[in-house]
């Protein structure tokens, strides 16, 4: 099925160009089915691994999801896992809160406001973040961030804890380490920034420059250039990087479990010792020491993961929709 | 700074009211002055309370000398111009923090003899990290080995082949789902598929790296398609109309005009799961001795090594301490190294655009 | 920059390059070390031959490390790992035969402990738990101007539940008398993963305290609120960097921290070696187990340092593979060893066995098909 779908949508503009000798033309037609069996096998490819990668899941799960609570080494499923599953989503809409905005920013700067040959430099600086391993990170929070935030905690606790709805989130006691919710999401928020920058900074160099020449010419500043020319073409790229870079944010595992004090609880407290965990950072937290259908349940809670995930990619799939998708390949 | 502002646009001269050049840092001065001075009388000075506040006060400052002076657009230029730049110094702390602690802490032991012994019969001080090195090498070597070729066609014929197919719009999102999957549940995958074939509780670095590549696939894909569709139009259709046929032109036109991106999507890729831990923990597992072959028995990899190392240090622990930082440096310097071919091949071999 | 940093790059590589470690001899043998063929006999001192593994409890990681390296050293031929992956994982690894011999915090249950239940062992054989590892749980505690605290089972089960949130406490301030506690709020931390150091602790405050820890032991925190981190270096970094913290760690991690002294009536003990095995040494051994296998029923409130871990290792009384019996018991036996028990001591920072337990457990070892 899918494979005659492709053949219709390129056999077209072949016919059209086509006016060669049949032999040409044969080896031509040749060198292309190659080409394209080769790209569409890849892509079907990551089907079927992704079609094993959910069997896995789903197949182990299934145990945990249908034994009684008492065989269950942690208990009844949904209200063990719903606040993981909060918590998930609560650390990685923090993280993007803080990451988006900024590395956008900095992806606008190196791009379009630092002199070029200080970009290149600041680009490379920003792509090495990447690659530090999420122990570090994890040794990080603990050792530097969550020491140094903390008097800010206290501060925020102190002036807001009390106010009618930022008392929701900045209620004390402070945390004594200031291991919290609000330290692991800016940690996070480190981690995915050099994704989200890497990809941004790459659209906004492709902006064609006759738009961005136009858009002066008829003398905008250089914020209207940018408005006018640079973020509306660069709209689908960034909103693909902020899906690779939530998709990191969700599963992210051992920083979280390094860095966040977890308890089994379900609020929007920011400050405090007992903060939601998240899914991932659970599993590398109890999979050591968990046996027999311990296991299918903690496997059963990454599939609840995966289903956040795929809701997170639809809502966005669903908003990018609505707007027109820019491509040259169009 | 100074430079950009040089570098402004011919409309310059048309505006009657323009600050003189050095405003800005008068009045950044100024404002982290007032500031500091202000909140003393509070008693409320500290480093971290001075410089927020003070920035802010220096935004709404310049935003009103400026609109005054020299009118609301260009205003909101300036505005632009100092959040850009103040987003991209906020971001630099962490970055700089976090490489300082790196180096300061992992330049004790980066020594010879960290690249070139294993930990086999290694107690407390001294050993190396030869064997991690080696394992992080050949597992992300295999992991690249598989997700770049899948990645890459996967995206040519997205953008390429069937732009609107189903298939397309399939594997568009399904590659959305799988930048999803957290990395334990990639590693979890990996173990169970390799205990499922080769008997409960394998270890090898090629089960690493095939949980690798189940993290690194999306990434790949999802930064060269967005490359790929960067590449205007004109130039395939240039091609076509001098009869090149399609795959020649993917290959000859649409691939080298986008390689710089390409290569940094890949780069990317590679650093994103070359320093993952939580998946190589449960297939790679950890060896003190070391092993090349990938197809069997454990295989220690860096970041696992890094972690084993601080999280069950010994008596004493400063020497387990001090390799864990040596091995995340030299992961750093691994990545760096990487980065650096990277860019020298998209220079290299990129064809020279207007930029 | 980018020249340097290629040369940097080119300069590791080529150390690298000959794919070998200088301190496992000639590539060759470096081969047979992991394990693939251990034949080419390269005259060693003994003439075992082949490779165990094992997986289990992280918190003995570090003495099965320096137990491996001092082993392989006497026996050349003998390759062993040691995956510190949980006691969970080990247990599970064990049950089906993945491994050849398992760590665990906890020894098997009698339940789980049947007949032929693990494909590793012989039809008919159950598994031996023989405790190996010893070692004393400390309370560490960060709280400026304070380095000596005595707590007794009600207080410190007080401070971890969260019953009593104040270092000036007056529960806290009869115990130390002449220590002058600041007006400030306990933060009480525990481990965030599930692990045996918990269940130990918690079991000790359960075992010791009734009136207060009401909650079974688990290796879960069953109890909310208090801050938690994840594994013994987590909790030892989050009492350091934290203000007015107290937690429990692996005796020998606590480093540069302040240790509270526990105990009742007058006479408390900190956490050493010598009353942590006294502790271990008068408990009983568990009822309705064989004679070898050797699960202990800690008797908490016993004379000496009552909060200990003690962890297992776990072999078949027959193995289905006689060669694999020969390499796990000559392991084992030196790890039960007076030598061995030292050596982890000093590498790993272990209280060794008491020598009436060591003598039990090389008698099990012993037995071993």
């Amino acid at each position: 099925m899918s494979t005659t779908d492709a053949e219709a949508t390129t056999s077209q503009p072949n016919d059209t160009t086509d006016d060669l000798t049949s032999l040409r033309h044969s080896r031509r037609r040749f060198g292309d089915k190659v080409f394209k069996g080769i790209s569409s096998g890849s892509g079907t490819l990551i089907l079927v691994i992704l079609a094993a990668v959910a069997t896995f899941l789903v197949g182990l799960s299934i145990p945990a999801l249908t034994a009684d609570a008492e065989d269950l080494q942690y208990g009844e499923f949904w209200s063990y896992a719903l606040p993981f599953a909060f918590g998930t989503v609560w650390a990685a809409t923090l993280a993007m809160v803080f990451a988006v905005p900024v590395a956008i920013g900095i992806a606008l700067f190196i791009s379009h406001y630092a002199p070029r040959r200080l970009a290149q430099g600041l680009g490379y600086i920003i792509d090495l973040l990447a690659a530090v391993p999420s122990v570090v990170f994890g040794l990080w929070g603990i050792n530097t961030l969550a020491p140094m935030m903390r008097p800010l905690y206290v501060w925020l606790a102190d002036n807001f804890g009390e106010l009618p709805v930022l008392g929701w989130f900045f209620t004390g006691p402070v945390s004594g380490t200031g291991r919290t919710i609000l330290t692991a999401a800016l940690v996070l928020a480190v981690m995915v920034l050099p994704i989200i920058t890497a990809i941004s900074r790459e659209v906004f160099l492709q902006t064609p420059r006759l738009h961005e020449e136009a858009s002066l010419a008829l003398g905008a500043t250089r914020w209207e250039m940018i408005r006018q020319a640079v973020l509306p073409f660069g709209t689908p790229g960034i909103v693909s990087a902020c899906m690779l870079g939530l998709g990191r944010a969700l599963g992210e595992t051992m920083a979280i479990a390094m860095v966040l004090s977890p308890a089994a609880v379900i609020h929007f407290e920011l400050l405090t010792s007992s903060n939601p965990n998240t899914i991932a950072g659970n599993i590398a937290l109890a999979f050591p020491e968990a046996f027999g259908l311990g296991i299918n349940q903690l496997i059963a809670t990454g599939l609840v993961l995966f289903i956040i995930t795929l809701a997170v990619n639809m809502t966005a799939r669903w908003v990018l929709s609505r707007r027109k998708e820019f491509s040259g390949a169009n | 700074m100074s430079v950009t502002t040089s570098s402004s646009l011919p409309s310059e001269a048309l505006t009657a009211g323009q600050l003189p050049k050095h405003t800005a840092i008068a009045m950044l001065v100024v404002a982290v002055a007032i500031t500091a001075g202000v909140l003393a009388l509070f008693g409320a000075a500290g480093p971290a309370s001075v410089i927020v506040v003070g920035a802010l006060l220096f935004l709404v400052a310049m935003f009103a000398l400026s609109g005054a002076v020299e009118g609301i657009r260009k205003a909101k230029d300036r505005m632009a111009r100092y959040v850009v730049t103040g987003f991209f110094i906020i971001a630099l702390f962490p970055l700089v923090s976090l490489i300082w602690q790196t180096i300061a802490k992992g330049l004790e032991r980066m020594d010879a003899q960290f690249f070139s012994y294993s930990m086999r019969n290694v107690i407390g001080e001294g050993g190396g990290a030869v064997h991690a090195i080696w394992g992080t090498l050949i597992v992300t070597g295999i992991a690249g080995l598989i997700s770049v070729p899948i990645g890459l066609f996967t995206a040519i014929y997205l953008v390429e082949y069937s732009g609107r197919g189903r298939l397309a719009a399939a594997i568009r999102f399904f590659v959305d789902v799988m930048t999803g999957i957290p990395s334990i549940v990639a590693g979890l995958f990996a173990y169970t598929l390799f205990s499922f074939v080769f008997g409960p509780g394998t270890n090898s670095g090629f089960a690493g790296a095939i949980a690798l590549s189940v993290l690194m696939i999306p990434t790949v894909v999802r930064s060269v398609e967005e490359m790929l569709r960067l590449v205007p139009n004109e130039l395939r259709e240039a091609s076509y109309a001098l009869g090149v046929p399609k795959w020649r032109t993917i290959a000859k036109v649409v691939l080298p005009t986008a390689l710089a991106g390409i290569v940094t999507g890949v780069v990317l890729s590679v650093a994103r799961v070359i320093g993952e831990t939580a998946p190589l923990l449960v297939t790679a597992g950890i060896t003190s001795s070391l092993n090349v072959n990938p197809f069997a028995d454990p295989m220690a990899t860096l970041p696992v090594f890094v972690y084993y190392q601080y999280i069950t240090p010994g008596v004493p622990q400063d020497p387990f301490y001090a390799r864990a930082w040596a091995g995340a440096l030299t992961l750093i310097l691994i990545v760096m190294g990487l980065n650096a071919i990277g860019r020298l091949i998209a220079w290299k071999f990129a064809p020279k655009t207007g930029r | 920059m980018k020249i340097r940093l290629t040369a940097a790059l080119g300069l590791s590589a080529a150390l690298l390059l000959s794919a070998c470690a200088a301190n496992e001899g000639t590539p060759a043998p470096a081969d047979s070390a992991t394990g693939s063929a251990a034949t080419d006999g390269s005259a060693p001192a003994s003439d075992l031959q082949g490779t165990i593994s094992g997986k289990g409890s992280s918190a003995m990681n570090s003495a099965q490390t320096t137990w491996i390296a001092k082993f392989q050293e006497a026996n050349p031929g003998v390759t062993v790992n040691y995956a510190p992956d949980g006691s969970g994982a080990g247990r599970e690894a064990f049950m089906g035969a993945g491994v050849d011999f398992a760590g665990s915090d906890r020894a098997f249950k009698l339940d789980e402990n049947v007949a032929g239940a693990s494909s590793l062992c012989a039809d008919d054989s159950i598994a031996y738990d023989l405790p190996i590892y010893v070692s004393p749980i400390a309370v560490i505690f960060n709280l400026e101007g304070v380095d000596e605290l005595n707590l007794d089972p009600d207080t410190l089960a007080g401070i971890f539940k969260g019953d009593i949130t104040k270092w000036n406490d007056p529960k806290i301030a009869a115990l130390n008398e002449g220590v002058e506690l600041p007006d400030m709020d306990i933060t009480a931390v525990h481990r965030s993963d599930d692990s045996g150091t918990t269940e130990n602790f918690t079991d000790y405050l359960n075992k010791t305290a009734p009136s207060v820890w009401d909650n079974e032991a688990d290796g879960e925190w069953t109890y909310e609120g208090g801050e938690a981190a994840k594994g013994t270096s987590g909790v030892v970094a989050a009492v350091t960097n934290g203000t007015g913290t107290i937690g429990y760690a692996d005796a020998s991690q606590a480093g540069e921290l302040s240790v509270a002294k526990i105990g009742k009536d007058g006479n408390f003990f900190g956490p050493t070696a010598e009353d942590a095995a006294k502790a271990v040494d008068v408990s009983p051994m568990e009822d309705g187990r064989d004679a070898n296998d050797l699960a202990i029923n800690l008797d908490r409130g016993a004379e000496g340092y009552g909060i200990v871990l003690v962890a297992y290792a776990m072999a078949c009384a027959e193995y289905a593979d006689p060669a694999k019996a020969e390499l796990v018991k000559a392991y084992l036996g030196y790890v039960a060893s007076e030598q061995g028990q030292n050596d982890a001591a000093e590498g790993a920072g272990s209280a060794p066995l008491a020598e009436g337990l060591r003598e039990k457990v090389l008698a099990a070892i012993d037995s071993i098909k």
